[in-house]
């Protein structure tokens, strides 16, 4: 078995009294697409957040390529780095244009020459079939263009792992196939890739192993036909049961 | 008596324009120094907030809200009368940019961080996430959408203070104002004040313009 | 240490020249009563006229106001309490405060007014008058309401420029608060009474400065 890219140990989350994550273990290895499921409030999100740190967890490790970075004193910007995220809501910078919003991290926090960082951001682009809107601001473009913007901007710094929140939910139907088909060719091409979604054919196509969570804890994992075809706890039976109707 | 002899007598306009003149350039150079002082020193102030240490926040928020709520003229009067005392000899010129200054700072502080918190969380969590540190994302992401959010509202600000610069006539500032009541008494003619008004609303009228024109066309579509 | 506290907080002067203060204090209130209702008034009729259908009237309005945003309310004031006088208008120093306040703050609180106005949406216009009330009607029951209900914060904090504008009265001698503070100051060669009457206006305004911050706060988030 291959060392993991991405590991959580024993990750626990509390929101003042309130325990969110109750103990999850996860190994995502290199190449690997892992679908997560489960109903909303489940912890889906403060799990993709404390992978990069966005939400500190209470206890337990958070491993990227073998070292615990949620342990104190670990410098996090070269680390978010490593890790790629993607959101439900974009967030792509209303003030830059799509060439700006990719290359900001890549001047700034990369400290790569200007030319350089533009010239690897125009590539992430063209990746995601947006080059020829490079000098267009996010307002100027559709939901499913935004959210490709939003990939490249990831995807430029050249993460050992990207994370996916959601990233269709927001998005009208017509424009949810362009995205996935980006996720796709970046499944492809080999990235590591936590994807949160309730995209379900999705996930049967293109996941290697399909996790479903329900209130703070993995219940259930394998693979697509096994959670689709064969679940085994009542509550994903019922999750599954919900999605369905 | 004639209407035009009273307002606009030219021996009058003639005589007293160098002296208004020269008082155009106090209130030009008093007027730029400040709006650029105070501007500063409310972003400055603003991004210290932003860091979230509660004592400083206390600090700077009772500082930009008494000088907020008090009325220019009497930072003016006490600063001008009461330093002396305490052996601070300040020029008028010096209190009137110290106290105007400090004055905007505090106005400028507010709306800058009003900017700062209007952007969103997610714009924080996406800069963040690609390894930007709590400063460059201040820098590069927050505060151009923030400036921007508070840059018509800051000119409005920024003329209503510099347009108090016409309170240092009253501790003798020899700006536009000053030099206008000072001709109109010795020449026993309103035409020195004409003169003023035309000179106040030309310094100030472009700005007022600029003001309405940024309003209009500030507002990012939100994605 | 001592120098400054005999300089800015002498207790003793203060409580000699509270009184005093007082008296303007009432000065100030009643040019606050007589200036802020002119004001608001003056606003309307500057904020119906910029939206006028006709130029003759939106252009003038705007005139209007942009000169008297661009005119400094001090120079305004003593334009019209020494100006005038040369025209034949001689005013005594409350009736020039009102006058050139209402100049001025007409200007000024009619822009927020017409803020308000224009976030209304036309489609409220529209709704009204197909209900068959009159533009007039539609104005006074169902734009301003809103319009007025949008920028309160700013109108609130357009009085609170308005009451600090007040104490510009003392330089025509009207015999408001700070007037009667710095006539203290210069009997005492001591700055406390002024003092004390920027302490009155903090506790008058400061309430006030910090229920707009936290309004504004929650309009943001
Ligand atoms: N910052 C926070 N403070 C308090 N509670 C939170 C916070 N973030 C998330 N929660 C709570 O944690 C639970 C899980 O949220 P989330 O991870 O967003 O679930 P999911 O993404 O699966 O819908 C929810 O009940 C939510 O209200
Ligand atoms: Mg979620």
């Amino acid at each position: 078995m291959t060392l993991p890219i991405l590991e959580l140990a024993g990750l626990r989350k509390s929101f003042g009294e309130l325990e969110i994550l109750t103990g999850i273990d996860l190994k995502v290895t290199k190449g690997e697409l892992a679908f997560v499921i489960g109903p909303s409030g489940s912890g889906k999100s403060t799990m993709l957040r404390c992978c990069n740190l966005l939400e500190r967890p209470t206890s337990g490790a958070v491993m990227l390529e073998g070292r615990n970075i949620a342990a104190s004193g670990v410098r996090l910007d070269p680390v978010r780095r490593r890790i790629g995220m993607v959101f439900q809501s974009f967030n792509l910078y209303p003030h830059l244009d799509a060439l700006g919003n990719v290359s900001l991290a890549l001047r700034k926090s990369l400290k790569l020459p200007r030319a350089e960082a533009a010239e690897r951001a125009a590539a992430a682009l063209e990746r995601v079939g947006l080059a020829e809107r490079a000098r267009h601001h996010p307002a100027q473009l559709s939901g499913g263009q935004q959210q490709r913007v939003a990939i490249a901007r990831a995807m430029a710094l050249e993460p050992a792992v990207m994370l996916f929140d959601e990233p269709t939910s927001a998005l009208d139907p017509e424009l949810v196939g362009e995205v996935l088909a980006v996720m796709r060719e970046l499944r492809e091409a080999g990235m590591t890739m936590v994807v949160v979604s309730h995209e379900m054919r999705f996930a049967r196509e293109a996941a290697d192993r399909v996790i479903f969570m329900d209130q703070g804890a993995i219940v259930e994992q394998g693979t697509a036909e096994e959670i689709f075809g064969a679940p085994k706890s009542s509550r994903l039976q019922a999750f599954l049961a919900r999605q369905a109707a | 008596m004639d209407f035009s002899d009273a307002f606009l007598n030219a021996t009058v306009l003639q005589k007293y324009a160098p002296s208004i003149l020269s008082g155009v350039w106090v209130t030009l150079y008093l007027s730029a120094i400040i709006v650029v002082a105070g501007t500063a020193l409310g972003l400055i102030l603003a991004c210290i907030r932003a860091c979230g240490w509660k004592a400083v926040n206390f600090v700077i928020i009772v500082y930009a809200d008494i000088l907020r709520a008090l009325p220019p003229l009497v930072l003016i009067l006490i600063a001008y009368f009461g330093l002396p005392g305490v052996g601070v000899l300040w020029s008028s010129n010096l209190v009137l940019f110290i106290v105007l200054t400090l004055i905007l700072a505090a106005f400028a502080e507010e709306i800058f961080w009003a900017g700062i918190t209007s952007v969103g969380k997610g714009q924080w969590e996406a800069s963040r996430s690609t390894g930007l540190g709590f400063a460059q994302t201040l820098f590069w992401v927050v505060l151009p959408q923030g400036v921007r959010m508070g840059l018509p509202p800051l000119t409005n600000r920024a003329i209503a203070v510099t347009k108090m610069t016409a309170l240092g006539s009253v501790i003798g500032v020899p700006d536009i104002l000053n030099q206008a009541t000072t001709a109109q008494s010795f020449s026993g003619n309103a035409s020195p004040l004409t003169l003023a008004a035309l000179a106040y609303v030309a310094l100030f009228l472009p700005f007022v313009l600029l003001a309405r024109w940024l309003e209009t066309r500030f507002a990012w579509k939100r994605t | 240490m001592e120098q400054i506290a005999q300089q800015f907080f002498n207790l003793d002067i203060m409580k000699a020249s509270f009184p005093m203060l007082m008296e303007g204090l009432k000065i100030t209130f009643l040019l606050v009563l007589v200036v802020v209702p002119l004001g608001l008034m003056g606003g309307l009729v500057a904020a119906i006229a910029s939206g006028a259908k006709s130029r003759w009237i939106r252009w003038p309005a705007y005139a209007f106001v942009d000169f008297f945003r661009s005119m400094p309310p001090l120079v305004l004031l003593i334009a019209v309490y020494a100006g005038l006088p040369f025209a034949g208008i001689r005013l005594d120093p409350f009736a020039a405060v009102a006058l050139a306040f209402l100049l001025n703050n007409s200007a000024y609180y009619g822009e927020v007014y017409r803020a308000g106005i224009e976030a209304v949406s036309p489609g409220q216009t529209e709704a009204a008058r197909s209900t068959g009330l009159s533009a007039p009607q539609t104005m006074a029951y169902v734009v301003l309401p809103q319009a007025v209900r949008n920028v309160l914060p700013d109108l609130v904090s357009n009085t609170v420029e308005v009451v600090k504008l007040t104490s510009l009265a003392s330089v025509v001698s009207l015999s408001e608060m700070v007037y009667q503070a710095d006539m203290a100051r210069s009997v005492t060669y001591n700055a406390s009474p002024i003092v004390l009457a920027a302490g009155v206006y903090l506790v008058l305004l400061w309430p006030v400065v910090r229920l707009i911050s936290r309004h504004g706060r929650k309009i943001a988030s």
